[in-house]
């Protein structure tokens, strides 16, 4: 049976992402092992009911990621923090010092040449007070920090897991590698 | 000054209080000053005489006589007559009531378990004496040890004393005395240190200042024997400034001391040389710690260093330095002068003497109290204390100071001393005692230590600087319910760690309030974790 | 060292192997010298030892308390455990507290591939930080014409302070504020650039450990410090006396 797999981002800045299809031809080799049944890089918009390993890119930092993120965990075996954003908030997180509302106003009012309005549409998902690392919303099985992580550390990760072993990265990478 | 010379002024002063048929004693320490008692002195004075009773009738301010919260409180001696709460208005329930008068409104029961079942050693003079003159000191044997000590015993026999009194600080640690001095006294070096330690820091604790405003010259002698000991020449007394009233009456009984020959150079009449003075502290918890204290004397950022070196082999001025608590010494001439023997045969097995302690919270009678070693929680909270006020139930104790623990009722019957209280994941610490009823909540408590011990951090280590932090962050998360079964293993790891890798005492020590409230209250972190649960 | 300043030589045992060692070495010393591995952050060849990171704790045998062995003399026939499971575990929790004190944004930071800190988190096996961060507000200086001071790299291990009182002799530098609020701070809590005692000799710079202090005008990989001139100079200092 082929392991399903998920993949999606959060806040980040998809360079993770980039990371993890510079595999290349190597996710060739273990595509017959592999079944992408989620992804931003795959058309299903629905997270399926059961996935074997899910990798995650990104902070948690509006309520829609909360909701995201609660939602794949309670559907996933092993959950992936991959990179730095989902592992310390890194990047995103930068905005935590400052209230949210001094942020939204610094970057649409106070430094805004045109339209100078607060951005308000139902669409847009209220901003958390607080970019957290994914681990503090949910447990994380597996991670792989690295901003980003090489596409050698994700490939061994992946194949590791496959493999039905907890993969130990810690030669392998680190914060900001 | 001569032995002789200190037995005149104490007969001189016998001889003046028996002129007198009586004497009023106001309570002038700083608890009952601040409600007014200077006022209350003088309006005495000032209806003796108009009754023409000036001549026949002594007043005068006193020492701390320990039931403050009931002040200001005023005695008629010699049958200890007591008055609570008297202010200007009411000061003629005092002076009206001279002969065994009727009993009045402001009447306090003497004979109350709350002063009876005391043991007074260290506040034996308080309350009784003047603390602004040396000559009431020296009427109630005052110096009389010094004398003895100089004239009659070695170093070593001084020493020895103290180890058979089997004295412990008082300070916190409860480190045998004796072994202290004889460490510093065998440490090599022609110059020495004795550092009283009056900081005391702990919220709500006021015995060491009580001592100190109540019975000044007590402390200075038990300074000046330990240098005798440990062949000292100089002594620093490290108080905070935030109090003024013992720093003044301090300066005054130095004075004194020196005008009469009892400190400075070739005192008695021998080769012993012994100045003090007093060094201020700007009120940070952690600079009672001793080599943040002595960092601090040395004019340096008041913080913590590793020991070893100890500062009996390396303290002030990288000199060998013997620092003692200001109760510690308090004791020092009463073991003197009764002897280690009869000081020994007070207490437990391995505590001896009388403890001081300060007793608040909900308990009837909040105060200072001193008791002998040995006495069970029980009969301090409910025959010296009152009982709970309100017939509410009694639910916990903490003792120790912020970075003790809550004993529950089940130990209630436990003997007070230093190993009994360790045993139950509390400690002695400089004797503070919160008395909490029903309605406390014991993970609000652990967190009013845990805010307490994370805003005094000196923050020179990380477990202490950020531990106490993360830990204050966790049982806020529970005080608001908003906490997970991983935040209790969390809270549980960061207490081991910050107690086994802190620098000092004080990041060792700030986990026992949330230690021991999890060990004896868990249920009310758990019922604060269920609640999240339910909610989702 | 012994009373009367005479260097003796002692045996003693680490993790259970016989080593040697003169009576004025620190445990931390003795260790190096047999390549034992010990994390440390506040000790730096060169300093006064203060003991302050608590990475570097060892257990002594008959001690009942862990010991730092940076500030630890050694003894005839002391014991010592370098590392087992607790120690490894209070390591891994120290570090995490320091990282999550700040806002250590390693990707981002003028020291990243080139941080004691970063490095000892992978040495130590830290692949994320189970205390949640504070993200506390703290603002960079960056007044003085050569150096950039950021506070929110630092990690308290007053290096700077040391180096700049103990080597450089200029005292520029003090830790403010007690507990968590504790911070670095220049002449006195003015600007660093305003700093007439500061010399530009750039040796706090050099000694940090981490990005809290670093050169303007480097790139990342330019900003690497080199704190070895350090032993070299205290030990040319002694010889001189
Ligand atoms: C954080 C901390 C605060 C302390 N505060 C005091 C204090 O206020 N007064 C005191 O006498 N000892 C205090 N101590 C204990 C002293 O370090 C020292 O052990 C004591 O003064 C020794 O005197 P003793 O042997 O007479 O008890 C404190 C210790 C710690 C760790
Ligand atoms: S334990 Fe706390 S108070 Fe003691 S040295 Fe460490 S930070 Fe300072
Ligand atoms: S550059 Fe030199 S003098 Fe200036 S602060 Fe740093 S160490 Fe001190
Ligand atoms: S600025 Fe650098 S050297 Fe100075 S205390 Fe902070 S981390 Fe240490
Ligand atoms: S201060 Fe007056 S009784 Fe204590
Ligand atoms: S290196 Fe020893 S405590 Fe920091």
């Amino acid at each position: 049976m082929k392991a399903k797999i998920a993949t999606t981002w959060l806040d980040g800045c998809s360079g993770c992402h980039m990371s993890f299809l510079d595999i290349d031809e190597r996710l060739l080799a273990i595509a017959d092992r592999i079944e992408l049944v989620y992804s931003p890089l795959v058309d299903n918009k629905v997270f399926p009911d059961y996935v074997d390993v899910t990798i995650v890119e990104g902070a948690v930092a509006s309520v829609d990621d909360l909701a995201k993120i609660k939602k794949i965990r309670k559907h996933t075996k092993y959950l992936i923090a991959l990179g730095d954003c989902a592992i310390n908030a890194n990047v995103p997180s930068m905005r935590n010092p400052i209230p949210v509302q001094e942020i939204i106003n610094r970057a649409y009012v106070e430094n805004a040449f045109i339209h100078d309005v607060m951005p308000k549409h139902p669409a847009l998902p209220e901003l958390l007070a607080r970019v957290m690392p994914i681990h503090e919303v949910v447990p994380v099985d597996v991670f792989i920090p690295g901003c980003p992580p090489s596409n050698d550390t994700i490939f061994y990760a992946v194949a590791e897991l496959l493999d039905g072993r907890i993969p130990d990265l810690t030669s392998k990478t680190r914060f900001g590698a | 000054m001569t032995l002789e010379e200190l037995q005149e002024i104490k007969a001189g002063e016998e001889l003046a209080r028996s002129q007198k048929k009586k004497s009023i004693h106001v309570c002038v320490a700083a608890g009952c000053m601040s409600q007014n008692a200077e006022a209350v002195l003088n309006t005495i004075e000032g209806q003796l005489k108009e009754k023409g009773l000036a001549k026949d009738i002594d007043v005068k301010g006193v020492g701390c006589m320990g039931l403050c919260a009931a002040g200001p409180l005023v005695s008629i001696e010699p049958e200890n007559r007591m008055f609570q709460e008297i202010n200007q208005a009411n000061a003629f329930l005092v002076t009206d009531n001279l002969e065994k008068g009727k009993k009045t409104t402001n009447d306090l029961a003497s004979d109350s378990p709350f002063f009876k079942r005391q043991y007074k050693i260290v506040t034996e003079n308080c309350g009784v004496i003047n603390p602004e003159r040396i000559e009431e000191y020296i009427a109630f044997d005052g110096y009389l040890g010094l004398y003895t000590v100089l004239h009659d015993l070695d170093q070593n026999e001084v020493v020895q004393n103290l180890i058979k009194s089997g004295l412990r600080g008082r300070g916190g640690g409860g480190y045998p005395t004796g072994l202290k001095w004889s460490t510093v006294a065998k440490a090599v070096g022609a110059k020495k240190y004795v550092i009283c330690n009056a900081d005391e820091g702990d919220p709500g604790a006021f015995m060491d200042r009580s001592v100190l405003e109540s019975d000044p010259h007590r402390i200075l002698e038990g300074m000046a024997i330990a240098a005798y000991a440990i062949g000292a020449d100089e002594g620093f007394i490290y108080v905070r400034a935030e109090y003024p009233l013992a720093i003044s009456r301090l300066k005054v009984a130095i004075k004194q001391a020196e005008r009469k020959g009892l400190l400075g150079n070739n005192i008695f009449g021998t080769t012993f040389n012994f100045t003090i003075s007093i060094r201020l502290g700007a009120g940070a918890f952690v600079c009672g710690e001793e080599t943040a204290l002595i960092a601090s004397i040395e004019g340096g950022r008041g913080t913590p260093r590793p020991r070893p070196p100890y500062p009996a082999e390396s303290g002030l001025w990288g000199k060998p330095t013997l620092i003692n608590n200001v109760e510690t010494f308090a004791n020092i001439a009463p073991i003197i002068r009764k002897g280690a023997e009869w000081y020994a045969s007070i207490g437990t097995e391995t505590s001896k003497g009388t403890k001081v302690f300060a007793l608040a919270g909900q308990v009837v009678n909040t105060g200072l109290i001193e008791v002998p070693m040995g006495m069970s929680l029980r009969e301090i909270i409910f025959d010296i204390g009152g009982g709970i006020p309100g017939g509410r139930k009694f639910k916990a104790v903490q003792t120790g100071g912020p970075s003790g623990g809550c004993i529950p009722e089940e130990f209630l019957d436990i003997k007070v001393d230093y190993e009994s209280l360790t045993k139950l994941g509390s400690i002695m610490g400089s004797g503070g005692m919160i008395v909490m009823d029903e309605n406390s909540n014991m993970v609000d408590v652990a967190r009013y230590f845990m805010e307490f011990c994370m805003s005094e951090s000196c923050g020179k280590c990380v477990p202490c600087r950020v531990g106490t932090a993360q830990i204050y962050d966790i049982l806020t998360k529970f005080a608001e319910r908003r906490a997970t079964e991983a935040d209790l293993t969390l809270l549980e790891e960061l207490c081991d760690v910050v107690r086994n890798t802190s620098l000092c005492g004080l990041g060792q020590s700030s986990p026992n309030p949330v230690l021991s409230t999890l060990k004896y209250f868990k249920h009310e972190y758990m019922e604060r974790i269920q609640a999240e649960v339910n909610q989702e | 060292m012994t009373a009367n300043g005479q260097i003796k030589i002692f045996t003693l045992k680490i993790d259970g192997k016989d080593v040697s060692a003169r009576s004025d070495q620190t445990v931390l010393q003795v260790c190096r010298e047999n390549e034992y591995f010990i994390p440390t952050l506040c000790h730096l060849e060169g300093l006064s030892n203060i003991g302050a990171c608590r990475l570097c704790m060892v257990e002594v045998a008959g001690q009942r308390k862990l010991l730092p062995a940076c500030t630890t003399m050694v003894s005839e026939g002391m014991e010592v455990t370098t590392t087992n499971d607790k120690l490894a575990h209070y390591r891994k929790m120290t570090l995490e507290l320091i990282f999550s004190e700040r806002n250590h944004t390693c990707s981002v930071c003028v020291s990243n591939n080139h941080c004691e800190l970063q490095y000892l988190s992978q040495k130590l096996g830290i692949n994320h930080i189970r205390v949640p961060y504070r993200f506390p507000k703290f603002a960079v200086d960056a007044s003085h014409p050569y150096f950039i001071l950021d506070h929110n790299r630092c990690i308290l291990c007053t290096r700077c302070v040391r180096v700049c009182d103990e080597i450089e002799g200029a005292h520029v530098w003090d830790v403010s504020g007690r507990g968590i609020q504790a911070k670095v701070i220049t002449e006195l809590n003015q600007p660093w650039g305003s700093a007439d005692t500061c010399t530009q000799c750039g040796k706090c710079v050099n000694v940090c450990p981490v990005g809290a202090l670093s050169e303007k005008g480097r790139s990342v990989a330019e900003n690497t410090k080199r704190s070895g001139f350090l032993p070299y100079l205290t030990a040319r200092r002694k010889e001189k006396i």
